[in-house]
């Protein structure tokens, strides 16, 4: 697909999204003015997706006309080499959270990173190892432990529970602290090494 | 004058309890590594971040994302310098010099010289921010909603007149941001508004984060992804104390330049369109024009250097001055900031001077600490910072699409969110690669609950005459500019259109 068909595809998307707008604002609410109360509750979004549709319009025209750069470009809306690197990821993302519904957000995030790191990435199996274990560790202290914000579970729920009486038990604070200080920490000692290395052979 | 003194002072030294401290150091050194990344800047970092400050009081927030801003800006030249990559939009102009110096095997000089001339730029802003905060928040109490409305209109027309951008898709941004705003329970009827296929997430609306964290976390990493196929290339960075101490003494060179770039990177900050990306390069075109050697520039002249970093950071400190000032935001990180202000439970405006000054002069107070820790910060940790840069895309994208699934998540604690985040992010970059401008849709977002209400109230009280906004005089004045703003490009396009056939026909 071209730029120039993208154009016109998105403006005509668009277009059509505002008209849904504009039914959905109308849709059980006034659109004008009601004596006593000013303005009805829908008429804000009404106007302004009127407002969206004319815009959608000029664009249209525009495209028509060949007025702006992209109604006149013949390149390639995105190339081949990029599309599947986009593509893979968003199709990654969509199972992430697809997955956070059933086997919840820890869980997921372990799929996720070991299929971007290990697959995508081509990384080591020590460095993918490392950051797809240790990333949903650190966020678990962090999350449940210090924001005290859970995130989703799904029907995993019970694998838990040891690390409830962890964080909630005795001493629960330190060993919060001790995760999440110390993994960093041990992320950045091959890193040092490395630079070290480097530095040596240089 | 007193009136200024004594509650910075009293600014100062609270950023200096130790809670507020620690939040400001670690908010520069996550801003410094966040603008450094490439593709990603203080937007990305606050949008990002944003959720994380729930946890503390909200001055001690406020500081922590401020710090993360001012971090951000100075970080930005790193990537421009290093990787020939602006780790930000607002770094763009740094590569055109910092570029060059780093092929010549200079760039530990490019690097100290926007160190240095950013934290010449942000103690410039800062001092004009502490001047002109306070008798403009005095100025804008007198503001009724007619006026607000009419600020809002303008702070939208400017994005139309100054924006650069096409045109219809710049309205149309604004607009689907206004749109997602009302979303949910309307606040004057308590109706439910716009749910679509009745499904129950969107009666508590779109949070601004969603959409923000969506377009600049997963669009951003979507477009970066693309832009650099996963891979990085860095220029080498050699240094040592002596050559360090002689970048230093260059200092003279571009001392005058970094002055001037300050005060109009701050001005160019406070309109809402303009901030720091055309401040900076209409910095560095100053600095090229009135140089005694233009040729020089884009070649590897460290003035071009000093420029640009002066004016984005200056320009980063002026669009707070709106939003602390008006509640309207200077650029889409401050909206960002003004949506956490809301979240936090404070009502951004001219009344947040007088009921809650800790807040306003802590913050103020601690842009002052903020920007000699970061030189301080940048200065110490450029070899690091360029180790860090050597990271493999493909390690980064992942952690950060991490963080924004975790990010949209945490506010309203729903994975509805977070799948809108996700169709937001997708179809931000799609519109993006069409050149639809997204910051717009930020702000409209932030701004659009206020604006519907400013706008209600005013016709509510005029009895539905739309003229009151042009018989209060402040607010006619603001509709008046905004419409000349908006009409702006289009006498612009007129006049090239007529120029153009005039040398048709001479020719």
């Amino acid at each position: 697909m071209t730029v120039r068909t993208a154009e016109l595809v998105m403006g005509v998307f668009m277009a059509l999204v505002s008209i849904g707008l504009m039914y959905k604002s109308a849709d059980g609410l006034a659109i004008g003015w009601i004596p006593g109360s000013g303005p009805g509750a829908g008429a804000w979004p009404f106007w302004l997706s009127a407002g969206m549709l004319l815009s959608c319009l000029a664009i249209i025209y525009r495209w028509f006309a060949r007025a702006t750069p992209e109604s006149n470009s013949d390149q390639p809306y995105i190339g081949r080499q990029e599309f599947n690197i986009i593509a893979t990821t968003i199709v990654a993302l969509f199972f992430l959270l697809l997955g956070s519904h059933f086997i919840g957000m820890y869980f997921s995030m372990v799929l996720f990173l070991l299929f971007y790191l290990k697959v995508l990435g081509g990384h080591g199996w020590a460095l993918s190892g490392f950051l797809t274990l240790a990333t949903p560790t650190w966020l678990f202290f962090f999350f449940e432990a210090i924001l005290q914000k859970p995130l989703p579970k799904g029907y995993l729920e019970e694998l838990f529970y040891p690390l409830y009486d962890v964080i909630y038990g005795k001493g629960g604070l330190y060993y919060t602290l001790a995760v999440l200080i110390g993994l960093p920490l041990v992320g950045c000692i091959p890193m040092a090494i490395n630079a070290f290395r480097r530095d040596s052979t240089a | 004058m007193e009136t200024i003194v004594e509650p910075l002072l009293t600014g100062i030294a609270q950023a200096f309890e130790p809670i507020n401290l620690m939040m400001l150091v670690i908010g520069c050194l996550i801003g410094l590594f966040v603008g450094a990344m490439p593709g990603l800047g203080s937007v990305n970092g606050v949008a990002i971040l944003l959720p994380v400050t729930f946890l503390v009081p909200p001055t001690a927030a406020i500081i922590f994302l401020a710090a993360v801003y001012y971090g951000a800006m100075y970080g930005g030249a790193v990537s421009s310098i290093t990787l020939g990559i602006p780790g930000a939009s607002t770094a763009v102009a740094t590569v055109f010099d910092g570029r060059p110096l780093a092929q010549k095997g200079k760039a530990d000089l490019a690097l100290v010289t926007a160190a240095i001339a950013s934290f010449i730029g942000g103690t410039i802003s800062v001092i004009l921010f502490t001047l002109f905060a306070p008798p403009l928040a005095e100025f804008a109490l007198k503001f009724g909603p007619t006026e607000e409305f009419a600020l809002m209109v303008l702070a939208f027309a400017t994005f139309i007149g100054l924006g650069g951008d096409d045109i219809p898709k710049t309205v149309f941004s604004i607009l689907i941001g206004l749109v997602c705003a009302t979303i949910g329970l309307d606040i004057i009827s308590g109706k439910p508004r716009l749910i679509f296929f009745d499904i129950d997430g969107f009666l508590h609306g779109v949070n601004f984060l969603v959409l923000a964290i969506g377009i600049y976390g997963i669009g951003e990493m979507l477009w970066t992804l693309e832009q650099t196929k996963g891979d990085v290339q860095v220029h080498k960075v050699t240094s040592t104390f002596k050559s360090f101490i002689e970048n230093l003494k260059q200092v003279r060179k571009y001392f005058v330049t970094t002055v001037w770039g300050s005060v109009l990177g701050y001005f160019v900050g406070i309109l809402p369109a303009a901030g720091a990306t055309p401040a900076s390069l209409m910095s560095y075109g100053l600095a090229k024009t009135f140089s005694k050697d233009p040729d020089s520039f884009g070649k590897g002249n460290v003035v071009g250097v000093a420029a640009p970093e002066s004016a984005n950071n200056a320009a980063s400190t002026g669009s707070m001055l709106p939003m602390i000032t008006l509640g309207i935001p200077g650029s889409p990180t401050t909206a960002i900031l003004l949506g956490g202000m809301i979240i936090w439970g404070l009502r951004p405006g001219p009344l947040l001077f007088s009921e809650h000054p800790e807040f306003v002069w802590g913050l103020i107070g601690s842009l002052y600490i903020a920007n000699v820790f970061t030189l301080l910060f940048n200065l110490a940790l450029i070899p690091v910072f360029v180790r860090v840069l050597t990271l493999k895309f493909t390690i980064l994208a992942p952690m950060i699409f991490i963080l924004c699934v975790v990010g949209g998540y945490v506010p309203e604690q729903t994975l509805h969110d977070v799948w809108l985040m996700f169709i937001f992010g997708v179809v931000g970059y799609l519109l993006r690669k069409l050149n639809y401008p997204v910051a717009p849709a930020v702000l409209a977002i932030v701004l659009g609950p206020l604006a519907e209400r400013s706008l209600r109230q005013s016709l509510l009280g005029s009895q539905g005459d739309v003229m009151v906004f042009i018989e209060r005089p402040l607010s006619a004045l603001f509709i008046g500019i905004a419409i000349c703003l908006a009409l702006y490009p289009v006498a612009a396009g007129l006049r090239a259109r007529r120029k153009a056939a005039a040398e048709a026909g001479q020719a």
